[in-house]
């Protein structure tokens, strides 16, 4: 009935032990990342690690693996104090984690990298005897996801999933979870939740999860550990806790959210006019089949719908990412290819997911990345001449506007902590003076409550002022509150289009579930 | 502090490169040793031959040219993320095609006008030749430096068969080649050296080279498209021409390196033409980091190393092919050093967190909207 009992043989019955870390700092030359924290992970408890982005939960997590080496501090396993030189060392000691950033390699199977992750080596693998044991451990496991398919063929929520299932495979007794829902629907993100909370429960299990999301910590979490700015900010039991003291804790202030301002009755002029598109995946399988879709001006069009159902193939053929295979795409009613001519002349800008992977240049420079859209037309360039000091210009007012955290606008933007990549990258989106279409997909993938506050902001905000959005995401509840009119998609179609004051809630979800 | 870091990175590259190339001189010394040579003596001869005198230095000068133009062959498309190795090929068909030109010409027009006429035919049949494998690769998934490195041996066989059939002179007995082109027609030499004027090509061709990458639009789109094709393509920027383009370019300097040779150095095209030069150009691309400039100097280095060939034969008795294996080594070693960035704790930046600069007065529309 768990996962763990069927792969290989092991002490089944072993209790999770007992983590406690102490004094732990971390030093980056003179960025002081994490300063003097302490917790306690008890056995067989759920403890959530808030905080906001860049308040250092990241680096502590990393130096419970091993993954970087604290600049003072010790880590304690039922009381005695052990060295975690690298993560190897870590899952000696029965602690796994997920990383926020998959790490699977995409070109292997499923299989393939489940076997990958296991720390012993042998010289020979018998495939078939892997692949049985691979089924029954999948048979048995709380979630599934087809092993003979490879990574990059899944979608970002069974790429999630496959990350937690790799430590379940490995055994792991502390899992320690870095946002593990930032891209799983509500329902799934329950569901994953959930079963690790049983086997919590149950005592085979403790759990030490990062997460923005207080829903979650409310109902899975047993305990929490509140970071700001590097240093300890506070600690308790869920349930002596409420949602604003928690929030309080992470800001030092009572956080409200920002309820949205919608302008009623703006007038209405068909802007994105989608015909009949069709789309494959990368391996040829058809993603979107034959959608139609029209985004009005002043109008936030909500694509729902889990993973994998053909959003990000649609979003990528409108960013122009992937070649449709057949139908018409128009722009203020003119064809679009999404050349940058028509990108430029229409005004279309796109907030992609993953942006690092997605909108960026890692190697090149903050400046240069925000430059993407205007580096070839004045004032940052003169006929084919970069204007380099006008681009840097630009950056520094941006950065400063969107209080990107950067060394200098010269600093290769992967440098930079996913948050403020993210930031960068709006920064370029969201900054132009007339923008008429923006396409957004999981804008607050992974960001805290400032920037996702700010993300809805910027979008109502642009729809009151005329923007045609397209807004998909996997959050239902962010598409609740910023849709005004709400799709679903399934299986590449769309089966559900509703204005969002009719929307029904359970047709919604039984369409995402493609019933 | 911008400034220092960027400082740091320059001379991690400063230094690696010149580490390696040191170190790929010392194996050659193993090397030379086991031979049964004096390894310092053949040192002191490599340096004789190469830079000891104005007189050998017109020799490596002679020999940097067309590696200049070359390497760029390799060093442009590597910016946009491509792997190209069709050098030899592009300069061969570069060679070809002007050296038909500069026949077809003869002695109708003035030779300024034949050379241009040379030099426009060489650049667009290497253009086509590396295009063609940049067109292939974009449009039909064909892995660059495969259909390159074939195109090399297509552009040789090539060049064999018209040496030996169609354009043959009959009266080159012993080493098949075209009909001469017109003594009026060659390129000259530098007023008061032996260098011939495509030194001068290849210092202009790199400098528009390094221009062009770094300071206008069309060089940030080939970077950004390098970098990350699907940033490029959110932008709109056109991937598959900017391929082809840079693809064209690149073979433009690779077959004005071939126009040079036969204009300056052959005065007609036949097997000497793929010494090597094509090769060469590949470690000095590598060796320069794919930055033009940089290519300039490495340039001067490995045309010593060729130009010292002869010396070995003759003062140590070491076959003529001992500057290839040289070259080899070098080239071993600038690659594996390639694994070292970031390996060395001295070149890494320092995390200082800087406070940003002093924001402009904010004007209206530009208040901060986010503040952590």
């Amino acid at each position: 009935m768990t996962s763990t009992a069927t792969t290989t043989p092991t002490i089944q019955i072993e209790r999770p032990p007992d983590l406690q870390v102490t004094g732990m700092s971390k030093h980056f030359g003179t960025l002081v990342a994490l300063d003097n924290v302490s917790m306690h992970l008890k056995p067989g408890s759920f403890h959530a690690l808030l905080g906001e982005n860049g308040a250092g939960k990241s680096t502590l997590v990393k130096c419970i693996m091993g993954f970087y080496a604290p600049t003072s501090g010790a880590v304690l396993i039922d009381n005695n104090p052990v060295k975690i030189a690298n993560p190897r060392d870590a899952h000696h000691y029965g602690i796994g984690m997920v990383y926020q950033h998959f790490t699977s390699v995409p070109a292997m199977t499923v299989a393939e990298n489940l076997v990958l992750s296991r720390y012993e080596s042998k010289a020979l693998i018998n495939w078939k005897d892997e692949m049985e044991q691979l089924q029954v451990f999948m048979d048995s496991s709380p979630f599934r996801v087809p092993i003979d398919v490879p990574i990059a063929q899944l979608a970002a929520g069974q790429k999630q999933k496959l990350e937690i299932l790799k430590q379940l495979y490995l055994q792991s007794r502390i899992l320690i979870l870095d946002e593990p829902t930032s891209v799983l629907t509500p329902a799934e993100a329950d569901e994953v939740l959930g079963l690790l909370r049983e086997q919590v429960t149950e005592g085979k299990l403790s759990v030490l999860m990062i997460s923005h999301k207080f829903r979650e910590v409310m109902a899975f979490a047993d305990e929490i550990t509140v970071l700001r700015k590097g240093r300890f900010a506070g600690s308790g039991l869920v349930k002596d806790l409420t949602v604003p003291e928690m929030a309080e804790m992470m800001m030092g202030e009572k956080k409200e959210p920002t309820p949205v301002n919608k302008v009623a009755d703006l007038e209405k002029a068909a802007v994105l006019d989608v015909r009949n598109l069709c789309a494959n995946k990368d391996n040829g399988v058809e993603a979107v089949s034959s959608v139609n879709l029209v985004v009005h001006s002043g109008e936030i069009v909500g694509i729902a719908g889990i993973s994998g159902n053909g959003q990000r193939e649609l979003v990528e053929v409108l960013a122009g990412q992937r070649e449709p295979t057949s139908g018409e795409i128009y722009v203020n009613g003119e064809p679009y290819g999404a050349t940058r001519a028509e990108m430029f002349k229409h005004k279309v800008f796109a907030l992609p997911e993953e942006p690092l992977k997605n909108a960026c240049v890692p190697h090149m420079s903050v400046a240069e990345n925000m430059a993407l859209h205007t580096f070839d037309r004045p004032p940052q360039a003169k006929g084919i001449m970069l204007i380099l000091n006008a681009i840097r210009q630009t950056a520094i007012g941006l950065i400063h506007q969107f209080s990107v955290k950067t060394p200098s606008p010269e600093t290769p933007v992967g440098n930079l902590s996913g948050g403020n990549v993210q930031r960068a990258v709006l920064a370029r989106e969201l900054s132009a003076d007339h923008i008429k279409l923006l396409i957004a997909a999981n804008p607050c993938f992974g960001l805290d409550f400032n920037a996702v506050d700010f993300i809805h902001t910027e979008i109502v905000d642009a729809r009151n002022r005329g923007v045609a959005v397209l807004l998909v995401s996997e959050d239902l509840d962010e598409l609740l509150k910023l849709s005004d009119r709400i799709l679903v998609i399934s299986g590449g179609k769309f089966v559900y289009d509703s204005p969002i004051d009719e929307a029904d809630f359970a047709a919604i979800g039984t369409s995402m579930a493609g019933h | 502090m911008a400034l220092s870091q960027s400082w740091r990175r320059t001379l991690e590259s400063l230094c690696l490169s010149f580490g390696a190339i040191l170190a790929g001189i010392l194996l050659f010394g193993v090397f030379c040793a086991l031979a049964g040579t004096n390894p310092f003596a053949v040192y002191g001869s490599i340096w004789k031959a190469a830079f000891g005198t104005w007189s050998t230095f017109q020799n490596t000068l002679v020999r940097a040219a067309p590696l200049m133009l070359s390497a760029l062959c390799t060093a442009l498309p590597a910016r946009l993320g491509l792997v190209i190795i069709g050098n030899e090929g592009a300069l061969v068909v570069g060679g070809l095609a002007a050296v038909s030109m500069g026949l077809a010409m003869g002695t109708a027009f003035p030779p300024f006008i034949v050379q241009v006429g040379m030099a426009i035919a060489g650049m667009i049949m290497g253009g086509i030749w590396i295009g063609a494998a940049g067109w292939l690769r974009h449009y039909r998934g064909v892995n660059e430096t495969i259909s390159s490195l074939l195109l090399n041996y297509v552009a040789i066989a090539l060049l064999n068969h018209l040496v030996g059939g169609p354009l043959r002179d009959p009266s080159s007995l012993n080493k098949p080649s075209t009909f001469p082109l017109a003594e009026v027609n060659m390129l000259g030499s530098i007023p008061g050296t032996r260098v011939h004027w495509g030194l001068l090509y290849g210092l202009i061709a790199c400098i528009i080279a390094y221009f062009l990458m770094q300071r206008t639009t069309f060089g940030f789109a080939a970077r950004t498209a390098g970098g990350n094709i699907r940033a490029a393509k959110i932008a709109g920027l056109p991937v598959g021409k900017l391929t082809v383009m840079i693809c064209f370019l690149a073979g433009t300097c690779a077959g004005l390196a071939g126009m040079v040779e036969v204009a300056a150095v052959q005065g007609a095209a036949n097997e000497s033409l793929n010494v090597g030069y094509g090769y060469g150009g590949i470690l000095v691309a590598f060796a320069a980091r794919h930055n033009p400039l940089a290519a300039v100097l490495i340039s001067l280095l490995v045309g010593g190393i060729l130009a010292s060939g002869g010396i070995l034969q003759r003062a140590h008795g070491l076959p003529d092919a001992t500057v290839l294996i040289f070259q080899g080594l070098v080239f071993l070693m600038v690659l594996y050093s390639d694994s070292l960035y970031g390996k060395f704790g001295v070149f890494k930046e320092k995390p200082i967190m800087i406070e940003p600069p002093a924001p402009p007065p904010p004007s209206p529309g530009q208040e901060p909207v986010m503040t952590v």
